[in-house]
């Protein structure tokens, strides 16, 4: 019943809600001050992780930070990207 | 012992010179000693906003390489008692001052002006650096725009970083019939965003253009609601208690006539 009201009384997005919801993304890159640097430390500790269980290839793993829809789908959040190879599974994570 | 306050924004053209001139002018017709530094150097254009531009002799540059002394350099507004005007070099670049300069400079002014009112380069780089070295307190101008907004974040952590703690917000060229029908960020919606304490709003208003034509600061102007808006900010940067303004005062007659007969507003 909320939800009926809700979906009858909410307005077209305004053009403000779009420049909000853009810029609150485009600060947390802002923000975060992310640099090369930063994202190299943040690959090295995953992959100090990931190798405790499973054999990765090092050269094809790719981490970036980036934007994706949220859950309800109806915001974009910012999300932390992780593409890594597996090679083979170490027996210790059996 | 007088105070020094950086106007700043980051983004260029959102009404830095405009503001420092106009609250500059403001504290003055409240009777202080008020000083205005541009250090925009080789960009210089605080003098001609407040139509002293025929008066420069000696600036910046030539202060802090001892070619003149101060007292030269310091342009009297006569219109203004107490209001004085330091003008920015015109043919140097920013590397002709350093930070340590500028702190010996405002340290200078102090003994003699109750208000140091520094006009800020836009960018991050060595200007920049500059201006906000001496300061005690900052002001930073933006507009309802994701640019300018977004600027003023960076300048804001920038200013944090140089120890420069609590900057208020001044929101200029705000378009109260724009935020109206969310076309315009609202100041709640910007305030969300920066999460700095505001000092002023200023409405988009034309008498600000017409002023600067005149090269007389629209503060001093009493039918200018951007003038009202300056003058709050003044008494605010004072320390007195002003209420934000009504916005509404800025709607046209039009637009009050079609809300009366129901229609949406233009």
């Amino acid at each position: 019943m909320i939800d009926l009201i809700k979906l009858l009384t909410r307005k077209k997005e305004t053009s403000k809600d779009v420049a909000k919801e853009r810029l609150k993304l485009v600060l947390i890159h802002d923000r975060s001050n992310v640099s090369p640097q930063f994202l190299e430390m943040v690959k090295s500790e995953i992959i100090k992780v990931i190798q405790n269980y499973m054999e990765i290839d090092e050269r094809e793993l790719d981490i970036q930070l980036t934007k994706t829809n949220s859950d309800d789908g109806e915001r974009i959040v910012p999300a932390l990207v992780a593409n890594i190879p597996i090679k083979g599974m170490k027996s210790a994570g059996r | 012992m007088g105070e020094v306050i950086v106007i700043t924004s980051g983004k260029g053209g959102v009404g830095k010179t405009t503001t420092t001139a106009n609250i500059g002018t403001g504290l003055a017709l409240q009777g202080k000693k008020v000083v205005l530094i541009d250090t925009d150097i080789g960009l210089r254009n605080l003098d001609v906003v407040m139509g002293l531009e025929n008066r420069i002799v000696y600036d910046l540059v030539d202060v802090v390489e001892g070619a003149c002394r101060l007292k030269q350099a310091l342009i009297k507004d006569k219109r203004y008692e107490g209001l004085h005007l330091l003008p920015a070099a015109q043919t140097r670049d920013k590397n002709a001052v350093t930070p340590q300069q500028m702190v010996d400079l405002c340290e200078e002014l102090k003994k003699e002006f109750d208000y140091i009112l520094v006009d800020c380069p836009a960018g991050i780089e060595q200007g920049f650096k500059n201006a906000i070295a001496g300061a005690d307190r900052a002001l930073v101008v933006t507009t309802p725009e994701v640019s300018a907004v977004r600027d003023a974040d960076r300048i804001i952590g920038l200013l944090e970083a140089n120890e420069i703690r609590n900057p208020k917000l001044i929101v200029n060229r705000v378009r109260h019939d724009m935020v109206k029908r969310g076309d315009m960020m609202s100041i709640e919606d910007i305030i969300d965003i920066l999460a700095i304490g505001l000092i002023g709003v200023v409405p988009d208003d034309e008498n600000i253009i017409i002023s600067t034509n005149k090269g007389e600061p629209a503060v001093t102007d009493n039918k200018s609601s951007a003038g009202q808006a300056y003058r709050n900010i003044t008494r605010r940067i004072m320390g007195e208690d002003v209420p934000l303004m009504d916005l509404n005062v800025n709607e046209g007659l039009l637009a009050k006539m079609k809300k009366l007969f129901g229609f949406k507003p233009a």
